[in-house]
């Protein structure tokens, strides 16, 4: 199997996606992307223009709120609230490791 | 074909009403989702939880598997003569196949391979898997073999699971937490569809040396009272070889001495910084020479530590 460089790609902030590229990964259809864009689990890079991009990582985001709207049966505004206490978490998880590894291993 | 008891799975009686299926299920979907929990094996655990609800919720698919009998979970077992016939018009093979895969294609899910008559172009699934690599291969991007099973369709289109070895390559740039795209690595696309991605969660083993903040490294730097004291240099371990750390006279316990872009790659570009944190650290045994040094030191010295102590 061979390996071109170009197969691996980091959902990070800094490279951009389309919305094309977002409703491919994500598997939502562009309505439905639409709609959570509207109801601020999503935000477009830049709003105002059309069509529409968005952060690579918003695909990880997207990702897990598709499980969870799936195995939980939430509809979208659940679906919002979760993501918002998930970014959250995420944040402070960060924000924990990076204190963490601020302290010197004796006093751990 | 091997047994699972799906209500021993869901710690259900055989009994158990439609509510009591679906109570059970969101309890035990809370507690083991791996988007929200944190037990171990959540997500082996989760996955179980998921396939016996898919058949015990759909009453059709229910009474099917009631009719399977009950047996051993993991025991070989044929489904009762007659059992095709009675829940569906197609033709089964039932060696090798995975009693979930079996209920997949019942219903109105059809299955996905050649016998579901379709031309149209299906994607192949999305696979997340969560990989640990060291710092060193943070760092320096590496080439892992991961062990996945992905379904492949048989003639009548029921899938098994065949284990795969799928070479990843991953770029440097990674840092805890992060997330990389394979396109094309999960399962295979049906009637000329695309394939689908694998989706890799990078986590760093943790390093004897470097702690990870970000793309940030910190490493715990003993120095003697006296270097503290004097100034010195002093040899650092980073990622890339060891580096030449000038200590300034007067350095104090938990200063932070930077050593610039000698942290983690970033993957659009440059790279985080190294932090070396100093502590003072003493002898616990000393020579007589050295108590004599120290205790001629204790008297001359003016030095106060605790002078903030003091009562304003």
């Amino acid at each position: 199997m061979s390996e071109a460089p170009a197969d691996s790609l980091w959902l990070h902030h800094y490279r951009m996606c389309s919305l094309t590229e977002v409703v491919e990964l994500s598997g939502l259809t562009e309505s439905e992307l639409r709609e959570w864009v509207e109801a601020g689990i999503l935000d477009p890079a830049d709003p105002q223009v059309e069509p529409w991009s968005f952060r690579a990582d918003c695909v990880v985001t997207l990702r897990t709120a598709c499980r969870l709207r799936q195995d939980f049966d939430l509809d979208t505004h659940s679906v919002a609230l979760m993501v918002t206490l998930l970014d959250r978490v995420h944040a402070l998880e960060a924000e924990v490791r990076e204190l963490r590894a601020q302290l010197p291993q004796t006093h751990r | 074909m091997k047994y699972k008891d799906y209500y021993k799975v869901m710690g259900l009686e055989r009994t158990a009403t439609a509510e009591d299926i679906k109570k059970t299920y969101r309890k035990l979907a809370r507690k083991y989702h791996p988007d929200v929990s944190k037990e171990a094996n959540a997500e082996e655990k989760f996955k179980e939880v998921a396939e016996a609800y898919e058949v015990l919720k759909d009453p059709e698919k229910r009474a099917a598997y009631d009719q399977l009998g009950s047996h051993q979970p993991g025991q070989d077992f044929r489904p009762p003569p007659g059992w095709e016939q009675q829940f569906s018009e197609r033709d089964f093979s039932f060696d090798g196949i995975d009693l979930s895969d079996l209920f997949a294609a019942f219903g109105g899910a059809r299955p996905r391979g050649a016998a579901s008559g379709g031309r149209h172009p299906i994607p192949g699934e999305d696979y997340e898997v969560n990989v640990k690599i060291t710092l060193q291969q943070a760092c320096d991007g590496s080439e892992l073999d991961l062990r996945l099973e992905l379904p492949e369709y048989d003639t009548h289109g029921f899938a098994h699971r065949v284990p795969h070895t799928v070479k990843a390559r991953i770029p440097k740039g990674a840092t805890e937490g992060q997330r990389l795209r394979l396109s094309g690595k999960g399962g295979k696309g049906l009637n000329g569809g695309r394939n689908g991605n694998l989706y890799l969660n990078i986590s760093l083993e943790p390093h004897p040396l470097f702690r990870v903040s970000g793309h940030d490294l910190y490493l715990d730097l003993p120095l003697t009272p006296w270097e503290a004291v004097l100034g010195t240099a002093v040899q650092v371990p980073t990622l890339k070889g060891d580096v030449r750390l000038k200590i300034p006279s007067g350095t104090t316990g938990g200063q932070r001495l930077r050593v610039a872009h000698r942290g983690l790659p970033k993957p659009h570009e440059g790279a985080g910084d190294l932090f070396a944190i100093v502590q003072i650290a003493v002898p616990t045994t000393v020579s007589d020479d050295e108590r004599k040094l120290f205790e001629a030191l204790a008297e001359k010295s003016q030095f106060d530590p605790r002078r903030h102590f003091e009562r304003r």
